[in-house]
């Protein structure tokens, strides 16, 4: 079973490395991001208060994210699914698929991090903690969105559906992940947020495990 | 009787729930004073709301065992039912919002869940109705009810409870929490909850019964 997910992992990573358009491309996307919200904020370095950097950073990574794995299901044909359907456990897949989005949304953020560092300023006190909380939300993001993903695939409309299906599932993780991150940047005692963390953990959990047990079902048809 | 002994016993505990409901004595509490009674209307809903949201996962797993179209009836169903309830959950706690609160809508972490929660099952009604195969969008319909009710019970459950909520019992809120729970209160509030959840249950088994005519009538249409 491990030897299968790392085998896949490394598949999702030659494949994106074959085609490099589709993660250029989302990488630029987070970067003209970044630039149009410093544009239209009209804001300098440090003319930011906290609460709205923190608030305009997570947005950013939720529809950059929401976009980069959109497509982890469709990029590929039916044929090569279908083949993938024979060789692969429909466990191996999704837990493979969420891992690599799991490192594509990591890297999403840390660039999102250095971009917005440069054009507005760094406020963050807790770096430690400011990356830990970084590394949990990449990690929600990518188990609900990997799982959504793979149910707005089945249907013909699914950009619009990706959206709507994913946001509110998000949006619990959204939420502790930008109470905690408020708490880094204004580097408070590691001990509130030891509960907030906690939470997001078992958030993240309970979406990995549901995703995990309904997948099959889903790759059956 | 055998079979319809429970609507029966929807009317009558509605028929108390609305008489009693509206003239017992209530507990003159400030800020709240009468409008406690909306704890018979307004949060009876949610409860209402989250039972059939339970049943509606039951009919879900067991469509995804059994791959039986009666199943998913059962269980789209009972999620429309939960929604009018969450719709009508939400809007009496708006009306009820302005006249405690000043405002049909304040940040509180309650109201924004329900709203959330309110915007996934939207999301399932299109999700379905942008599958067009029937046994396709049965399964991966179901497949996303249970995804996303595993998603609304943090969200219910665990985030109100870090933050304080305006509402009553809440944050030092008067409320009606153990201790100042009228026991009145609670002899209409039980029976409300019971009789809105059997109304709900009425409203879906007709909604099924309705859709299983559909669709013999389509098949005898098809085959004949």
């Amino acid at each position: 079973m491990w030897k299968e997910i790392v085998l896949l992992v490394r598949k999702e990573a030659v494949l994106e490395w074959r085609q490099k358009y589709a993660i250029n491309g989302i990488l630029l996307y987070v970067i003209s991001a970044v630039f149009i919200t410093y544009l239209s904020m009209g804001a300098g370095k440090g003319n930011l208060g906290v609460p709205v950097w923190n608030a305009l950073y997570w947005i950013i990574i939720l529809f950059s994210s929401v976009n980069a794995v959109a497509k982890s299901f469709v990029q590929e044909h039916q044929g090569r699914q279908l083949y993938y359907y024979m060789i692969a456990s429909p466990e191996a897949i999704i837990l493979s698929k969420t891992i690599y989005n799991t490192l594509l949304t990591l890297l999403l953020a840390l660039l999102g991090y250095g971009v917005f560092g440069i054009v507005f300023g760094n406020p963050v006190a807790d770096q430690p903690l400011f990356l830990l909380n970084l590394f949990l939300g990449a990690m929600g993001f990518s188990a609900s969105l990997t799982m959504v993903s793979a149910i707005a695939s089945k249907t013909s409309n699914n950009g619009t559906l990706m959206a709507i299906l994913s946001f509110p599932v998000l949006i619990p993780i959204l939420l502790m992940a930008i109470q905690v991150s408020k708490n880094a940047i204004d580097g408070l005692d590691r001990e509130i947020n030891a509960e907030k963390i906690l939470t997001l953990l078992a958030i993240n959990a309970i979406v990995a495990v549901s995703s995990y047990i309904l997948f099959p079902y889903l790759w059956r048809s | 009787m055998k079979t319809y002994w429970w609507k029966i016993l929807a009317i009558m505990l509605l028929a108390y729930t609305i008489i009693a409901g509206l003239l017992i004595d209530v507990p003159r509490l400030p800020i709240l004073n009468e409008t406690i009674r909306a704890l018979f209307f307004h949060v009876t809903m949610w409860f209402g709301m989250l039972l059939m949201l339970i049943v509606a996962v039951y009919y879900g797993i067991l469509h995804l065992r059994s791959g039986d179209l009666v199943h998913d009836d059962m269980a789209v169903e009972f999620t429309n039912t939960a929604i009018l309830f969450g719709v009508v959950g939400i809007s009496t706690g708006m009306i009820w919002a302005k006249f405690t609160w000043g405002d049909y809508w304040t940040n509180d972490p309650k109201l924004n869940a329900s709203a959330i929660g309110l915007l996934m099952y939207f999301a399932y009604l299109v999700l379905r109705n942008s599958l067009t195969d029937v046994y396709q969008r049965a399964r991966i319909s179901a497949v996303y009810s249970i995804f996303a009710f595993a998603a609304f019970i943090p969200l219910i459950f665990i985030l109100p409870r870090l933050t304080d909520s305006l509402h009553p019992g809440n944050g030092g809120n008067p409320g009606f929490n153990a201790y100042d729970m009228d026991s009145n209160l609670r002899t209409v509030f039980y029976p409300a909850i019971i009789g809105w959840t059997l109304l709900g249950t009425w409203i879906s088994t007709l909604r099924v019964r309705f859709r299983r005519l559909e669709r013999k009538l389509e098949d005898k249409l098809i085959n004949q």
